[in-house]
């Protein structure tokens, strides 16, 4: 290093920044560096590169910016030094990445290397490679890489290796140039080689099952031969681990094994002797032998059956879990996950020592034991590991209640046997960690409650005593208050009492007293002083002893900072005041609310676990339907129309049936209808909900999923002029049939088949467009349009044309217009013929331009009309 | 690909090696290394040597005041890397003699060099420590 040359060196500033006693003071320094740095590169001196590059690499692992360096890396790469191009393949490999740009420069160079006489070179080169190659790269430089494979000293045959792993998962199209190759590493001594050439043979196995098939064919047995040898090999100093010879390699042949072994009985039956041995054979006193065996026992559980090996490594697992070493307890848990997918019963006798796990001061293994034993559940033990479970819920740390309660939840939701359980489960949960249940499961156990009537008096009532204590629950607050305000008559008058009940006096004014308290304090969220307000109006017809303090109670909330509660309580308290003749019919008790349709929802909006709850879903007669909701009516259709609002104002609009939520976050022009067509629709469709309406809406919503290729899609002849977004919903199906029925287009012609109501295309203040549609007979592909073009305004326009564009798969044919003048108020008319080349795939969209003149002036409009009816 | 990333970490919880295998923006890099440090440093000894972050599994060892921890993908197998973290920290005890914090951060492309002889783009290269720390020591020569 030249000594004379500026700036500090780089154990000075590696000094400099240990010294830093603040991140400020690191900045600070780091900031210098860089300074200095940046003006040493812009001097192009050679000698400092090396230095430079040194300190960026420091300067980088501490996380700040240095891509200024980048080109640096590329200076010394392309110099002729071996030291230059060490440092400079390493800035290369930690400052760049594929996606960059200046990597494209780097090709050239590292073509020239993978081709140097020295082979340290080419091994900087393979290396940097293998680690960054972008599938341009890969593509170019692949044949140097396939001849390397071959080449004469090993340590770069195993970095050839590695470098094709990268190429091929770059670019899999490549993977037959290599699988000959890869075959004839394994017949190779050298453990590096070796190792590598397994690796690679793994990663061609799983892109590709052409390859898959040839290493099945011919590599198996030479694989098992290889395995026996460093198995029954004698010690070996260099590879051996702890009595074990290179238990690195033994990982990686079991894992390639496992891969050749897995979906072929052949395979399977050759490599049986040899996993047999090392099952029984490995040492496991040393951490070394136990990761042997782990990998032994995947590949057992991966191969085809084998049922004396299955039962050896079962053994294996159970030992492994009560080891008294964590990192092997959570191995054994891990693997056992995998295990009860073909050995359920031998991992049932574990249960006892799993849900100790359970209890682990580890997190990770609680994490482990908990997904574990939720797999164990079934009808059998649900009882009492949930009792279990839950009894641990009350002692486990905070951090851990979240996870916990989550999968009792789902557990319970899952194999509940009876509805009185899984009431009395829940309130459990909620009661110790309801601030962390999720939404959908209260808003699911509320509709349970809802359908269980001969359990209404008995839930509110524990309900009452359980928000007693736990009131800083969140969500058993939530749902007690709507029972409360549901049911508070049972709960006063101790109606439909069990037999395991203890009788308690619950006074009106008590009741009351539960809802004022949670509408009054000060950390209750938006949801619960909603549901808190819509539970005292309701109470307030229950009880009409209490009503003049509900109405205080009610006018307090006059003043509330949230404009929806304020309007509320205003709406409601002149309900209490002014119209006692109705109230009463306006808070009537909630119609049972639709389990099914709410779990086709809740799983709808649940994608991810569509498989596991569609199974309970089905199994409704044990009880309790498991479950999923995403709200508790099945009306809030308009918050797909509207913005998003506030769960609370759904939910509250939910309960009222009436558009709240939505009014203050929509424009005044629609609000109006549509509050009314929505009060209408959900009294319709919640106060009858006739049996065919509902399999409409659960078939719309199982069908959604094809809306786009099903072109005999049941809404298709549903026809409404509904915007087609609105069919995404639940309540669609509900909403068209009300909707036929309310408007001009007569419902006959909606179950005519394919006629297709006209559509208002396009309109603005001063012209209106409207399409009728046709189909010629024979040609479903092709729809005649008839474009009807009013004039709104009181002037002529002139010069009218209209023009149309349309997507590749369709193709349009406008016929000319019958005029090109447009009287005011009247109308003129073209026809439009289009074809669908994507008949019953997808939708027609049209974009169009009109032009005109209005007193000599040009006027341009726009649009794009979505909104033609389905399967045109 | 098992090997995602490899950190070396002080008790501090101050980065002192980090190399990659998959790209992660800057902001990226330097909130994972935060939460996995702040994740591991707050276990004990008693606990296992696995933690689970995002999408990675966390295996960490620690040797005197330094941290050694790897992510891994979820189907590696945990006590194998546990066991490629020991060859790491004897192999540079190897070369440095009885390595500490310092030894690293005063000769971290020595570091560097010697992990790129170990794993390439994820995976294992090479076990034998003479192998790893040939070319190595070969350079030391040369200067």
């Amino acid at each position: 290093m030249n000594p004379f040359s500026s700036g500090t060196r780089l154990r000075d500033m590696i000094r400099s920044i240990r010294a830093c006693k603040t991140a400020a003071e690191e900045r600070g320094v780091v900031r210098k560096e860089c300074a200095d740095i940046r003006a040493s590169i812009n001097e192009n001196d050679p000698h400092d590169r090396h230095r430079n590059l040194a300190k960026l690499m420091f300067i980088h692992m501490l996380g700040y910016p240095t891509h200024f360096g980048q080109m640096e890396c590329l200076k010394l790469i392309a110099s002729p030094g071996f030291p230059e191009k060490r440092i400079g393949y390493l800035g290369l490999m930690l400052l760049l990445d594929e996606r960059q740009e200046v990597l494209m420069l780097v090709t050239n160079s590292l073509k020239q290397d993978l081709n140097h006489t020295n082979q340290y070179v080419v091994g900087l080169a393979l290396c940097a490679l293998g680690n960054i190659c972008s599938a341009e790269m890969a593509r170019d430089l692949a044949p140097e890489v396939e001849r390397l494979i071959q080449f004469r000293d090993p340590n770069i045959r195993k970095k050839a290796a590695l470098c094709s792993t990268r190429i091929v998962r770059k670019v899999p199209d490549l993977a037959e140039n290599f699988v000959n190759a890869a075959s004839s590493l394994l017949k190779e001594k050298h453990h590096g080689v070796l190792i590598t050439g397994v690796q690679l043979c793994y990663e061609l196995c799983t892109i590709n099952d052409e390859a898959l098939e040839f290493f099945r064919k011919k590599c198996t047995e030479g694989l098992i031969k290889t395995l026996r040898d460093i198995t029954n090999s004698s010690y070996q100093p260099e590879y051996d681990v702890a009595g074990i010879t290179d238990p690195f390699l033994h990982i990686r042949l079991l894992k390639l094994l496992r891969v050749l072994g897995h979906g072929d009985a052949d395979a399977s039956d050759l490599m049986t002797d040899i996993l047999a041995q090392v099952a029984t054979k490995t040492e496991s006193n040393k951490n070394a032998g136990n990761a042997v065996l782990y990998e032994c026992v995947e590949t057992i559980m991966a191969i085809e059956d084998t049922s004396s090996l299955r039962v050896l490594a079962i053994n294996i697992l159970g030992r492994f879990l009560s080891n008294r070493d964590n990192n092997i307890r959570y191995v054994a848990l891990n693997m056992l996950m995998k295990a009860i997918a073909f050995d359920d019963q031998a991992v049932q006798r574990h249960r006892v020592t799993i849900l100790e796990c359970v209890k682990d001061p580890d997190a990770s293994i609680r994490k482990r034991a908990l997904e574990l034993v939720s797999l164990l559940v079934n009808e059998n033990n649900v009882k009492q590991l949930t009792k279990e479970l839950i009894d641990y819920l009350e002692i486990s740390d905070e951090d851990f209640k979240e996870d916990l309660s989550a999968k009792i939840c789902s557990i319970v939701e899952k194999f509940s046997p009876e509805k009185l359980w899984y009431i009395d489960q829940m309130l459990k949960v909620l009661s110790e960690a309801g601030k962390f249940v999720k939404d959908d499961v209260w808003h699911a156990l509320i509709v349970v409650i809802s359908n269980a009537s001969d359990l209404h008096g008995y839930t509110v009532r524990a309900l009452y005593k359980a928000v007693l204590t736990y009131s800083e629950q969140e969500t058993l607050v939530r749902v007690a208050i709507w029972c409360i305000g549901e049911y508070g008559d049972l709960l006063v008058n101790n109606v439909g009492m069990l037999g395991i009940e203890d009788p308690i006096t619950v006074t009106e004014c008590d009741a009351v007293d539960v809802i004022e308290d949670a509408i009054t304090r000060h950390n209750s969220d938006m949801t619960t002083k909603a549901m808190a307000l819509v539970a005292l109006l309701k109470l307030s017809s229950r009880f009409p002893s209490t009503s003049e303090r509900i109405k205080d109670i009610i006018v307090k909330q006059k003043g509330s900072l949230l404009l929806e509660m304020q309007q509320r309580a205003i709406e409601f308290n002149s309900i209490v005041d002014r119209h006692k003749n109705i109230r009463s019919s306006l808070v009537e008790r909630m119609p049972v609310l639709d389990e099914a349709t709410f779990n086709v929802r809740r799983a709808g909006s649940l994608p991810a676990s569509v498989s596991t709850m569609a199974k309970p879903s089905v199994s409704i007669p044990n009880g309790v339907a498991a479950a999923p909701v995403v709200d508790l009516l099945d009306l809030d259709s308009d918050d797909i129309l509207a913005p998003p609002s506030s769960s609370g104002a759904d939910f509250l609009q939910d309960l009222l049936g009436v558009d709240l939520g939505s009014s203050s976050a929509q424009s005044g022009a629609t609000q109006a209808p549509k509050a009314g067509t929505d009060l209408l629709m959900d009294i319709l469709s919640i106060g009858t909900p006739s049996p065919a309406q509902n399999s409409t809406s659960s078939i719309d919503l199982l069908s959604t999923a094809d809306v786009n290729s099903n072109p005999s899609f049941a809404l298709e002849t549903l026809s409404s002029p509904a915007p087609p977004h609105i069919a995404t919903t639940a309540s669609a199906g509900g909403m068209f049939d009300l909707l036929d029925g309310l408007s001009p287009s007569p419902s006959k012609e909606a179950t005519n088949g394919p006629a297709y109501p006209p559509i208002v295309a396009y309109e603005s203040s001063s012209l209106k467009i409207e399409f009728s549609f046709s189909k010629t007979p024979g040609n479903p592909q092709t729809t005649n349009v008839q474009a009807t073009f009013i004039n709104l305004s009181p002037n002529t326009f002139t010069d009218f044309v209209f023009q149309a564009a349309v997507p590749k798969f369709l193709q349009l044919h406008l016929d000319p217009a019958s005029s090109n003048t447009l009287q005011a108020s009247g109308n003129i008319t073209q026809n439009l013929r289009v074809t669908n080349s994507q008949h019953g795939k997808k939708s027609l969209v049209m974009r169009m331009r009109i032009g005109y003149k209005v007193n000599g002036k040009d006027v341009l409009e726009e649009g794009q009309i979505n909104n033609f009816p389905r399967g045109l | 690909m098992g090997i995602r990333f490899i950190l070396m970490v002080n008790k501090q919880g101050q980065t002192r090696l980090a190399q990659y295998y998959e790209w992660l923006t800057l902001e990226e890099r330097r909130a994972l290394e935060g939460e996995i440090v702040r994740k591991c440093l707050a276990r004990n000894d008693q606990q296992c040597s696995f933690v689970e972050h995002r999408n990675y599994k966390i295996v960490y060892r620690r040797y005197a005041s330094l941290f050694f921890m790897v992510g891994v993908d979820d189907d590696e197998n945990e006590l194998a890397i546990l066991e490629f973290i020991h060859l790491l920290v004897e192999t540079m005890d190897k070369h440095f003699g009885n390595v500490c914090e310092l030894d690293i951060m005063f000769h971290l492309e020595k570091a560097h060099f010697m992990l790129e002889e170990m794993v390439m783009n994820g995976c294992i290269v090479e076990t034998s420590k003479a192998n790893i720390l040939s070319p190595i020591q070969l350079m030391d020569k040369a200067h």
